[in-house]
């Protein structure tokens, strides 16, 4: 087979894999597992080959149009590039441990069928959008991912968070797609095609005229899809959705897609200034505004999701300096390593039977509980701290090796100012990062009170080691598949990824290394200290919800963890929890930073309330303005209706009375009429 | 003989069937006026038939042939319409004829209350139900 | 004929005959009225009997006698007392009755007088100068109308025989469905018509006869 036809079934086979599960479901459940992963791992292993066949080499570009579209053609193109082929390997690895950990994880879930159909179709439509070299094409795999997120965050839709998260994530990513459809269009026309090749051809030649105002409407899409500062608010509600669905979400397919797009096209960008700075101010607000959130969450997944939020704001930062090979970087390591958290999240969840920190800061032997997750987060945690030689130091480091780059003129792509913005604030969230992770795993794994269920010591005389429940096996592999890259994959890609990206080199500098791993240490000991300053306050305050059925179910444990968070703690981001170092740290910001800096009651006030007075207008003008005239135009018939029956008395000689009248009446007339009178 | 005299107490007589139709309420009181109505048009039948009888050649007496089947007719009609009065009273209990308005239109007739009846009782077993199960 | 044809007559001059004919015509008249306006149903049934013979005089003064004998026979004879039964077994009231008028009353009147005033008036208008020659030959004697009716009229004579029977045969089931539900009794004791097929008023006599038989 051609590369070409390799390529082209690397997302076929997902597609044709969720096509069969929606089919065979209901009829043949045996065969639904098999479905989810079986063409998810031939995915993956034709990814690898298309990879290895394209070798970091010239691009790989085929095309077909199909039928004629009118002024502007759209073709089935294919453009696989070192970034193309790299980052379908990072999305087949993630679906194809999702697929895998989703099994044990929604063993007993009846809507498994759907779920896992609606997994394989997201992961065709990422692999779609990777590989696609035709802007319109690229577009129908981002909006399927869109659909696929909604039905997937809504996977719990008897808790009414899920539902309304489902309704965010939509809502939100939709509010940038517009623009970023406009966009689209408008590049079009100017570059007289939607070919990715073509569109970059037109770029150099300066072919475009408005470059400002289609960098920054893209600039919007990618802003909600990958969930950047002003549009981020539906991927920390979207923790609503299963563990897994939240991994494949924030690890490889839908937020990277918006970073992949931008490095993508990223000459049209660094043809607007403009553009580079907005990004780079947007990357620098998302990534410390994120980090100082992350810090103050209570729901571990939240968490999670915050830190997401913050590392692509990295990414994005990455690219306003005009470095895409350092973007796709970290976006490969991170989505390795953030794959890893949410996963091992997942088992702790199950294990605890709650998703609260606060609560799980007064438990002790978690690490006991569960030793894979435990050893697998704290490899994770250590790399999204950034702690040499663990992968996500040499990806950060080459991003803030980037900035510097920048600032110290030896490139042009990209304006000072960017520099500087991405730089200051990367270090600052290189310094929050690492305190959140200290804050997760101290919470996590150093608590002190009651024991974990499900927990058998050796001291303990009664139990013995069959009592000791074990999570799925299907759980516990993955974490240790994903923990490899987490650990090593930086160390030995720095040296041969620049072969297969723009051949810039992606080794850290001496200065920001030392600056940020410096940071990072600073901000680990710096939480430690606060946690050894608050923990002795845990016992006095007794908090903890934990699900009702903890024995049961993993996605069901979870889906009742995440319903009970917000009864048991009041809000569904915080606990009123004084043992918690990130409140002493952050002091009077806590508060604020829990709720995610207001943006949400903000949007409340400017978007939500404006519309639903909008709506409630339009409702009172058609119930009461245009139905009014609609029952006046009503009432005249019925009233002559009513006068008319009135007639109708059932007297018998009333009706023979009107009868003769009439009768008397016309013979009156027909002979007048007839004498002529 | 003026056939004014004829033709005119036939008009009168029809006329006063007319009104007893319209205002009688007793069924059979109708049916009276029915025969007055026909009994005008047989005069008025005989009337011509002796004027034409002698103005015109041949004759068929036809108007008197067609009174003999009237009168028939008027026979069998009284029989049927009494029948038709003895069973609606013995089913309804009275023959007044404005009693009889089953087909009017409207909820403010004979509907309602027994819409309201049915209502009510509907309610008291329920009641009585709930009375049960508590 | 001719010289009576050729003189006017007036009606200031009325012939004898003519005065019998409207003294005996104002009673008729007089009697209807008392039928449809008294109050009293059992008179109401009394004074059509008065109404009826007086319509049999008005025929005989027509010369048309057979069919004069043939209304007192069928009308005064059967079905006056055929209303008469059926006053009694509906429990008519005997004596005044306040309601025998219904609401439609004066809506009955208006449309009543309205028709009079207009057949009078066309009827006025257009036979005024008309005139029966009532001398010679009276046009309906027995043997007269028996010749007419039973060479001319056969055919619609017979049809009307089968009307009688459909209807003898409805009074009867209609009468026996309810009877069925009253009483079992002497429901099948209808009497059926007389085989001899003498004529319309025999017919008509059956077939009163039975409805009364099965009224009862």
């Amino acid at each position: 087979m051609t590369t070409t036809t390799l390529a082209a079934l690397v997302p076929l086979l997902p597609f044709l894999g969720a096509a069969a599960g929606l089919l065979l479901g209901r009829t043949a459940p045996g065969l639904v597992r098999p479905l989810a992963v079986l063409p998810t791992l031939g995915a993956l292993v034709l990814a690898v080959l298309v990879a290895v066949r394209q070798g970091g080499g010239p691009a790989i570009d085929a095309a077909t149009e199909l039928t004629p579209t009118g002024s502007v053609p759209i073709e089935l193109a294919l453009h696989i590039d070192g970034f193309a082929a790299l980052v379908a390997i990072l999305v087949g690895v993630v679906a194809t441990c999702v697929q895998i950990y989703s099994t044990g994880y929604l063993h007993n879930d009846p809507r498994y069928p759907s779920y896992a159909a609606l997994v394989s179709l997201f992961t065709s439509a990422m692999l779609l959008v990777v590989y696609s070299g035709d802007l319109m094409v690229l577009l129908v795999g981002w909006e399927v991912m869109g659909i696929c997120s909604y039905f997937l965050v809504g996977h719990y839709w008897e808790t009414a968070e899920a539902r309304a998260a489902s309704l965010k994530a939509f809502l939100v990513t939709k509010l940038g797609d517009v623009p970023f459809l406009i966009g689209l269009f408008a590049l079009a026309t100017d570059a007289g095609s939607f070919r990715i090749t073509k569109v970059l051809g037109a770029v150099a030649s300066g072919g475009i005229h408005h470059v400002t105002l289609v960098a920054l409407l893209l600039l919007a899409g990618v802003a909600g899809k990958s969930a950047q500062f002003p549009l981020h608010t539906w991927l920390p509600d979207a923790m609503a959705g299963p563990t897994p669905v939240s991994a494949l979400i924030h690890a490889a397919t839908m937020v990277a897609a918006g970073v992949y797009f931008v490095a993508r096209l990223l000459p049209l960008f660094q043809a607007s200034t403009a553009a580079m700075v907005v990004l780079a101010v947007m990357a620098a607000v998302t990534m410390t505004g994120a980090a100082l959130a992350a810090l103050a969450q209570d729901d571990i997944k939240r968490v999670l999701a915050y830190s997401t939020i913050s590392q692509l704001g990295y990414m994005t930062g990455a690219l306003a300096v005009g470095d895409r090979g350092a973007a796709v970087f970290h976006l490969l390591s991170h989505g390795a390593f953030k794959a890893l958290l949410f996963l091992a999240a997942g088992v702790i969840i199950h294990a605890t039977g709650t998703n609260s920190l606060a609560a799980m800061s007064r438990m002790t032997g978690l690490r006991d509980r569960v030793p894979d997750a435990y050893w697998t987060m704290t490899v994770a945690l250590l790399s999204l701290a950034a702690i040499p030689p663990f992968s996500g130091f040499f990806s950060k480091e080459s991003v803030l090796g980037a900035a510097e780059h920048v600032i110290t003129g030896h490139t042009e792509h990209a304006p000072a100012a960017a520099g500087w913005t991405v730089l200051v604030a990367g270090l600052a969230t290189a310094l929050l990062t690492a305190g959140y992770a200290t804050r997760l795993w101290l919470l996590a794994f150093r608590g002190q009170g009651a024991e974990v269920p499900g927990l058998a010591r050796s001291t303990d005389p009664g139990r013995t080691e069959e009592h000791r429940v074990r999570e799925p096996l299907t759980m516990t592999v993955v974490l240790w598949v994903l923990a490899v890259p987490s650990l090593a994959f930086g160390g030995f890609a720095y040296v041969s990824l620049p072969a297969w990206f723009d051949g810039r080199s992606l080794t850290p500098t001496l200065m920001t290394s030392i600056l940020g791993t410096g940071l990072a240490l600073v901000g680990g000991l710096v939480t430690y200290g606060a946690w050894q300053h608050v923990t002795a306050l845990a016992p006095r305050v007794p908090l903890g919800a934990v699900a009702a059925h903890p024995g049961g179910d993993a996605g069901l444990v979870e889906a009742e963890a995440i319903a009970a968070h917000e009864p048991a703690y009041g809000d569904i981001a915080l606990a009123p929890d004084p043992a918690d170092p990130g409140r002493l740290l952050l002091g009077p910001l806590h508060r604020h930073a829990a709720a995610g800096f207001h943006l949400d009651a903000l949007y409340g006030v400017l978007f939500v309330r404006p519309v639903q007075a909008g709506a409630s207008l339009v409702q009172f003008l058609d119930r009461e303005v245009v139905d009014t005239y609609v029952r006046g135009a009503g009432a005249l018939p019925r009233w002559l209706g009513a006068a008319v029956r009135r007639a109708q008395t059932g007297n018998v000689q009333t009706y023979v009375s009107a009868l003769l009248a009439g009768a008397v009446v016309l013979t009156v007339a027909a002979v007048l009429v007839a004498t002529g009178a | 003989m003026h056939l004014v005299y004829p033709a005119v107490l036939s008009a009168l007589l029809f006329c006063t069937g007319l009104y007893g139709v319209l205002a009688r309420r007793n069924a059979i009181l109708v049916l009276m006026s029915v025969e007055l109505m026909l009994n005008a048009v047989n005069l008025n039948l005989v009337a011509f038939d002796v004027w034409l009888s002698r103005t015109a050649e041949e004759t068929l007496h036809s108007g008197q042939a067609l009174t003999l089947f009237t009168i028939a007719i008027a026979a069998a009609e009284i029989g049927i319409g009494l029948a038709i009065v003895l069973a609606v009273h013995r089913n309804r209990g009275t023959s007044d004829i404005d009693k009889l308005r089953d087909t009017a239109e409207g909820p403010d007739k004979d509907g309602p209350d027994s819409g309201a009846l049915a209502a009510r009782k509907a309610d008291d077993q329920a009641g009585e139900k709930a009375e049960a199960t508590a | 004929m001719t010289l009576a044809a050729a003189v006017p007559h007036g009606f200031l001059s009325p012939t004898g005959v003519e005065i019998a004919f409207l003294l005996v015509g104002l009673v008729t008249f007089g009697a209807a009225l008392v039928t449809v306006t008294t109050r009293q149903l059992v008179h109401a049934a009394l004074w059509l009997v008065v109404t009826l013979g007086g319509l049999a005089v008005e025929y005989l003064l027509l010369t048309a006698e057979f069919i004069a004998w043939v209304q007192v026979l069928i009308y005064v004879g059967s079905v006056v007392v055929l209303l008469l039964f059926g006053l009694m077994l509906t429990r008519a009231p005997i004596g005044r009755s306040p309601d025998a008028d219904s609401g439609n009353r004066w809506a009955a009147l208006t449309v009543a007088v309205a028709a009079a005033a207009a057949l009078v008036w066309v009827v006025v208008d257009a036979f005024r100068a008309t005139w029966i020659d009532l001398d010679g030959e009276p046009a309906g004697t027995t043997r007269v109308t028996g010749e007419s009716l039973f060479q001319n009229w056969v055919l619609p004579f017979e049809a009307l025989s089968v009307l009688l029977l459909a209807a003898l045969v409805g009074a009867i089931v209609l009468s026996r469905k309810a009877k069925a539900d009253a009483t079992a009794a002497a429901s099948p004791r209808t009497p059926g018509p007389r085989p001899d097929g003498g004529g319309s008023p025999d017919r008509a006599r059956g077939a009163a006869g039975a409805d009364q038989e099965g009224a009862r």
